[in-house]
Order: structure tokens, then C-alpha cells, then sequence
């Protein structure tokens, strides 16, 4: 019941953020309500018994993305202009929004699920040793797929070279 | 005790929510971080049906690391991207780059 309740805030918060998101009028604040959606985020992992995903959810989003967006906006000098930040398309992607997430939820309420297991948090010892093994080759091409991010990213910002 | 189907309509709210921002938003920086909600919506998704259907196998969970890779590597990128269009056109609104446009 505790958790039921636990759950429901934070799975508040979670979409409190995302909509700040969306709907801010300003970049900085819409970057910090993402923040605040990944952190909460976080918290629906712990409570669906999975810590080791909470901690790089807080990791790599918390700590690397939200940074590097505020550097990107601090770099394009979004806060000083006045102009909208939202297209012409804005009643058209509502209806749609909420037409999907309508379907959705339906789909959710009407289907009959399995019948859950008993959850159990996953130990990190069983986590890593998966994937360590049958998820090798994967885990070695996404180190590879860093690698071509990185130096694309490099590549792609590096100063001066008009082409 | 949180049900499945707790955790399901919440990442489906996340998700959609996600997509009005990507359909509605003109600043190409606020389509990224549109995407970064629909991608943690999935993330959401794996884990959960991960947890509540199939344990013993991690599958969704494996999938939610590689899905959190990709999402920092397509970031990085995406916004180098964005960067080098703003130094050429002085702009990050994606309807006023509309040269490759018919």
C-alpha cells in the first residue's frame, strides 16, 4: 500500500515533468522539467525493482544529457530571443497526442494480461554476468557505436572548415 | 503492490506526451528532448514487462542499457548537428531550414 501510494506520486511527478517539457515557454526551464521527469523516472525503476537501471538513469541522464543540452542552448543563444517556441502544427499535434494516448490506454486497460510472477529485484551479479555473456558481441558494437558518435559529434562542431 | 497495468499507463501518458512535444515544437533542441521522454516511455515499457513477465531472462533490461547508449550517443550527436546549423544559418528552428525542401 506504501508503495502503491509512493508509486503514484512519483509517477506524478514524472508526468508533471514531461509535460513542463513540452509546454514551457522557455528553453532553460524546459530542460530542468525534463531533468526533473528523468529523476522521477529513476524512481519508478527503483520501485519496479530495478535499481541498477535507476543508477544509470540518474548517471547518464541526470548527469551527462541534461548537461550537455544546457551547454547546446547555452551555445545557440536561445534566451534572449522572444520568438515562439512551438510551430503552427500545435492543435493538429494535441488532437494526436491525445488520440494516441486515448488508443493507448485502452489497449492497456482492455487487454488481459498474463498473470505477473511474484517481482523480484534483479541482483547485479545475474545482470552483469548476462550481459557479459549472452549479450557480448552487442555490448562490444555499442562501445564501437560511442566511439563513431564521438568522433561524428567532433567532426560535425569543430570550429571553422566552411566547406 | 503496483500492477502492470499501473506502470504501462504511465509510460503511455510519458510517451504521448513525448510525441505532442515532437509534432508541436519548432526549436530543434526542444524536439530532442521530446524524443528523450518517448525513449524513456519505451525504457519504461521493457522494464517493467521485464520485471512482471520474465524475471529470470533480463531480456527487457539488457534492452533498456542498449536503449540508454543509443540515447546518449544520438543526444551527442544530434546536438553537434545543431550546433553547426546555427553557426551557418543563425537559427535552430527546424521550419526555417527548408532548402533540401521540394
Amino acid at each position: 500500500m506504501v508503495e502503491l501510494a509512493m508509486f503514484i506520486v512519483v509517477s506524478a511527478i514524472a508526468v508533471i515533468g514531461a509535460a513542463g517539457t513540452v509546454l514551457s515557454r522557455s528553453v532553460v526551464y524546459a530542460s530542468l522539467f525534463l531533468l526533473l521527469s528523468l529523476l522521477a523516472v529513476a524512481g519508478i525503476y527503483v520501485l519496479i525493482f530495478s535499481p541498477f537501471l535507476a543508477l544509470v538513469q540518474v548517471l547518464i541522464y541526470g548527469g551527462a544529457i541534461i548537461v550537455v543540452v544546457l551547454f547546446a542552448l547555452m551555445l545557440t543563444r536561445l534566451g534572449d530571443t522572444n520568438e515562439s517556441l512551438d510551430n503552427r502544427q500545435k492543435p493538429l499535434a494535441a488532437v494526436t497526442g491525445l488520440a494516441a494516448m486515448g488508443i493507448l490506454i485502452a489497449t492497456v486497460i482492455a487487454n488481459k494480461w498474463p498473470a505477473s510472477v511474484d517481482p523480484s529485484p534483479a541482483s547485479f551479479r545475474d545482470l552483469s554476468s548476462t550481459l557479459f555473456s549472452r549479450w557480448a558481441i552487442p555490448f562490444e558494437l555499442a562501445s564501437v557505436l560511442l566511439l563513431v558518435a564521438l568522433i561524428g559529434a567532433i567532426v560535425m562542431a569543430k570550429p571553422g572548415d566552411q566547406k | 503492490m503496483i500492477k502492470l497495468e499501473y506502470v504501462l499507463v504511465v509510460s503511455a501518458i510519458l510517451f504521448c506526451l513525448g510525441l505532442y512535444g515532437v509534432l508541436a515544437r519548432r526549436n530543434a533542441i526542444m524536439i530532442l528532448l521530446s524524443i528523450e521522454l518517448m525513449l524513456n516511455a519505451v525504457n519504461i515499457n521493457l522494464i517493467a514487462f521485464a520485471v512482471y513477465l520474465s524475471p529470470e531472462e533480463m531480456t527487457g533490461l539488457i534492452f533498456a542499457i542498449f536503449i540508454i547508449t543509443v540515447a546518449a550517443a544520438e543526444i551527442g550527436l544530434a546536438l553537434a548537428i545543431v550546433l553547426r546549423l546555427f553557426k551557418s544559418r543563425a537559427t535552430v528552428n527546424v521550419d526555417e531550414v527548408n532548402l533540401m525542401k521540394w
